[in-house]
């Protein structure tokens, strides 16, 4: 017998959780459905408590109402970055955001990220946005011999790139970015982020090769500096400052 | 249906997987085929660190590191495997920083390292800085990490693919000749099932915590691989032994890293007694997880338990510098802000043990090769990772070493795999080896509507496990588990999926999963019943103590050809003996 168990039967007047019922209204595709398929709206009001997050209602809604309402998840706590959605018009994780830090009195807008091709109701396809990632390299290159123990690195030289190693690859910033959504071709914030990563990690010698790269048509100069990425992040990286630091290296032509 | 031949097939995609694609690659043609992906996997959401011995802070030595890795194990370690890790452990850290991970910094520029539970100086004397950390996000970086050289080394992927069974050449309960020779895949986009044929096989799948109801564990690990492996014949090893770790966010789960307690963070109950000076004198909050999950847990069945159902106990960090917590924990504490609501600058943060590790599963030898009995293996089938039973870990997994046993045997594993497909042919596949897996699907989709939901069986699983096969297990809660569980099969049987569809159907792989942990958690509970002793993290009411006499020994569960099995089920359990070479059992004190 479990501790938990126990306590329970020791003590029946256990404070009950306070329940309350929300609406999600989500958005529904399914281009194998008959005829022309288009996306629709539908509502699907779910009963949940107070530490529940907007995951917890999709998952409600999937298994006890519909099980064909499709969505990505994983970790649920907010770092394997599945589950980013539009929710109530912002990008957001659906894990970490909570149902009590919203409006409940009115339907939450669940939605696809925009910009990405929507494959089945809230999963896009994320492949041009990983294609857009590795095009900048997104990886340590340094030239020379081996050292035989570690690289050394000043605790301060390793504080430049702090921020951006923060990145889960969720496509909350890139798909909040009003010129992605025009110009597809565009590298996006997350590409770039990682991008600096690399750029001002002092162990790193291909520094010119990225800024070549992102200094091409699609590259940083399509930034016009809106903040969608930065407010989008749930990891908090300040994206647009990122980017600046890119822009302001390109300029200088080294870091 | 699609066909594709590979020397390497790698199933999996977490640091296990991509470590051994990172040495398959360059010596023979791999793919790996991960259900998530890549940047997805739950390698990510490992916080703390990695512990190797470089003495950059302190005197260390890799014998200190393997004597802690058998004692934290309750001495169900194999000390051969042990001493591999830990001395492997210091070129895979390097290995990694040459990658390009960015872990902390001393001031003079070198890794930096802090103390970890059960990771101490001269055998115990006190805690040792040990591990490698890159703030409390290690696992982040390392998963990043390998992925980016994946990138780097252009691995192939098949992303979204589910592995659903593994393809052998015969039965390895009675075949001496049997070998690896691929997986049968689902392809969520399409649902399309594809056969990879390999000269071999390395599951690199993960954990099983989602048959518990608190898990730090992600929705997606439902031990597709072990149950894959079981299915086919394979045994699995030392399935009871299942970690939970002291500090989830209490009522949620979720992990707060040891790395708390390793930076001075306390323990405390309702009267906000430091307890755990009473149940470990000299490791005090930094015991290994199995010893501080237990004394947590008694601690509020005797009443020292906090908040309104008095359900939980505190972790203390209000007397840390707010600066210091944002440099070294930013992540977890974050966590308590989100979800609970608290702020650890100034509030103590509710916590209880979670499920997070499970300490079994396919056993495999140093190199990583798969055996199908006590001593013989199965050529070009094999495992690593969580997923793996070397057996590093023993009875209680210290923490930090699941991201180095992901290292060091990823790329034992992946060395391995190249080398044997080098030296062998492609295996004969008989027409229709996908047949069981299509038909299993055909059926999930063809049953009509039931009231029953897959979702309700898989929480009174959970539930199941939580209530009888948790922290503290009797012969009582084992057997109401095991016929808990057998209903639920029962039920599994009849239940229908709700999606029909083809495209993204993860309704129906949800089901298919649910049947993976099923067949798991009886393995788990079964163990759990036969083994009438107490050792790491199986704790027995009724055998409170050790029992080498009896149970010095590695559990070894089999399916059974014929389907009888112990007190009802498909399964029997037999013994391998522990690797003993330098540390004689003894009794643990902290």
């Amino acid at each position: 017998m479990t501790a938990v168990a126990e306590r329970a039967e020791a003590e029946p007047e256990a404070e009950e959780i306070p329940s309350f019922d929300v609406t999600l209204k989500i958005s529904r595709f399914n281009p194998d459905a008959e005829g022309k398929p288009k996306p629709y709206w539908q509502e699907f009001t779910v009963t949940m408590h107070g530490t529940d997050r907007v995951l917890d209602a999709l998952h409600e809604a999937k298994w006890h109402q519909d099980g064909s309402l499709t969505f990505r998840r994983s970790c649920a706590h907010g770092v394997c970055g599945s589950d980013a959605m539009r929710i109530n018009g912002r990008n957001r994780l659906a894990c970490k955001t909570l149902l009590k830090d919203l409006d409940i009195s009115k339907p939450i807008t669940v939605e696809p990220i925009k910009g990405l091709p929507v494959e089945k109701d809230l999963i896009v396809d994320m492949e041009p946005f990983f294609d857009a990632y590795r095009e900048v390299m997104p990886f340590l290159v340094s030239e020379g011999q081996e050292p035989s123990r570690e690289r050394l690195q000043s605790a301060e030289e390793r504080e430049r790139f702090d921020d951006t190693t923060k990145c889960i690859l969720c496509a909350a910033c890139t798909s909040a970015c009003p010129i992605f959504w025009t110009d597809g071709q565009y590298f996006g914030p997350a590409a770039i982020v990682n991008a600096h990563r690399f750029i001002f990690d002092s162990r790193d010698d291909a520094g010119e090769q990225r800024l070549e790269i992102l200094n091409s048509k699609e590259g940083v100069w399509r930034c016009r500096t809106t903040f969608n990425c930065s407010e989008a992040c749930p990891r908090g990286i300040q994206i647009t400052k990122a980017i600046a630091e890119v822009k302001q290296a390109v300029i200088r032509g080294r870091v | 249906m699609q066909t594709h031949s590979y020397d390497v097939l790698i199933v999996g995609a977490g640091g296990a997987g991509m470590r051994a694609a990172l040495e398959a690659g360059p010596r023979a043609r791999t793919a790996v085929i991960t259900k998530l992906y890549p940047t997805r996997s739950h390698t990510g959401a490992a916080q703390g660190g990695m512990c190797a011995a470089l003495a950059n802070v302190e005197e260390d030595n890799w014998e200190w590191h393997t004597y802690d890795t058998v004692k934290g194990g309750d001495y169900l370690v194999d000390q051969d495997a042990a001493e591999v890790m830990a001395k492997e452990a210091i070129d895979a850290v390097l290995d990694l920083e040459k990658m390009g991970l960015p872990f902390n910094r001393t001031p003079e520029g070198r890794i930096d390292q802090r103390r970890f539970g059960g990771h101490t100086r001269e055998h115990g004397e006190a805690p040792v800085r040990r591990s490698c950390y890159a703030a409390d996000r290690t696992g982040h970086m390392i998963l990043q990490t390998l992925y980016q050289n994946c990138v780097k080394q252009k691995v192939e992927f098949f992303n979204e693919y589910y592995a659903l069974d593994v393809l052998l050449s015969g039965d390895p309960r009675t075949d001496e000749n049997v070998r690896a020779a691929g997986i049968v895949a689902y392809e969520l986009a399409t649902g399309e099932v594809h056969i990879f044929r390999a000269k071999s096989v390395v599951f690199a799948t993960g954990g099983f915590g989602k048959m518990f109801k608190t898990t730090s564990n992600a929705h997606t690990l439902t031990g597709d691989g072990p149950a894959m492996a079981l299915n086919r014949g394979i045994p699995l090893e030392d399935m009871e032994f299942f970690q939970f770790h002291p500090t989830g966010l209490a009522g949620l789960g979720i992990l707060l890293s040891e790395a708390a307690r390793g930076e001075g963070g306390i323990l405390r109950n309702s009267n906000m007694e430091r307890f755990m000076e009473t149940y470990a004198p000299t490791l005090k909050d930094l015991a290994p997880r199995d010893v501080v999950a237990r004394a947590m847990a008694n601690e509020v069945r005797e009443g020292r338990g906090c908040g309104p159902n008095k359900d939980y106990v505190l972790l203390d960090l209000t007397h840390l510098e707010p600066a210091h917590i944002d440099a070294k924990l930013p992540d977890i504490t974050e966590f308590a802000r989100t979800y609970l609501g608290v702020e650890p600058y100034t509030e103590p943060v509710p916590v209880f043990p979670t499920a997070h590790y499970g300490m079994g599963g396919i056993p495999t030898n140093i190199k990583g090769e798969v055996l199908r009995n006590e001593t013989d293996v199965i050529p070009g089938l094999y495992a690593a990772g969580e997923v793996a039973c070397v057996s590093v870990h023993g009875g209680n997994r210290l923490g930090t070493n699941s991201l180095l046993d992901i290292n060091v045997f990823g790329k034992r594993a992946g060395v391995a795999a190249a080398e044997h497909a080098q030296t062998v042919e492609y295996p004969e596949l008989p027409e229709g080896v996908e047949t069981p897996i299509v038909e299993q699907l055909q059926r999930l989709r063809d049953r009509p509507a039931t009231e029953d939901r897959i979702a309700d069986i898989r929480k009174e699983l959970q539930e199941t496990m939580d209530a009888n096969v948790q922290v503290f297990r009797t012969d009582e809660t084992c057997r109401k588990a095991l016929a808990d569980i057998k209903k639920l099969k029962k039920r599994y049987e009849t239940v229908a999926v709700q999606d029909k569809g083809l495209r993204y159907n993860l309704d129906l792989l949800e089901a298919v999963e649910l049947g993976f942990l099923l067949e798991l958690a009886e393995v788990v509970a079964l163990g759990s019943l036969e083994r009438k002793e107490s050792r790491g993290g199986h704790f027995r009411e009724d055998f409170p103590t050790r029992d080498d006499v009896n149970f010095l020994k590695h559990t070894m569960a089999y399916k059974t050809l014929d389907g009888e099995g112990l007190e009802g089920t498909d399964i029997v359990l037999g013994t391998k003996d522990v690797v003993i070479t330098r540390y004689e059992p003894k009794e643990r004190t902290f």
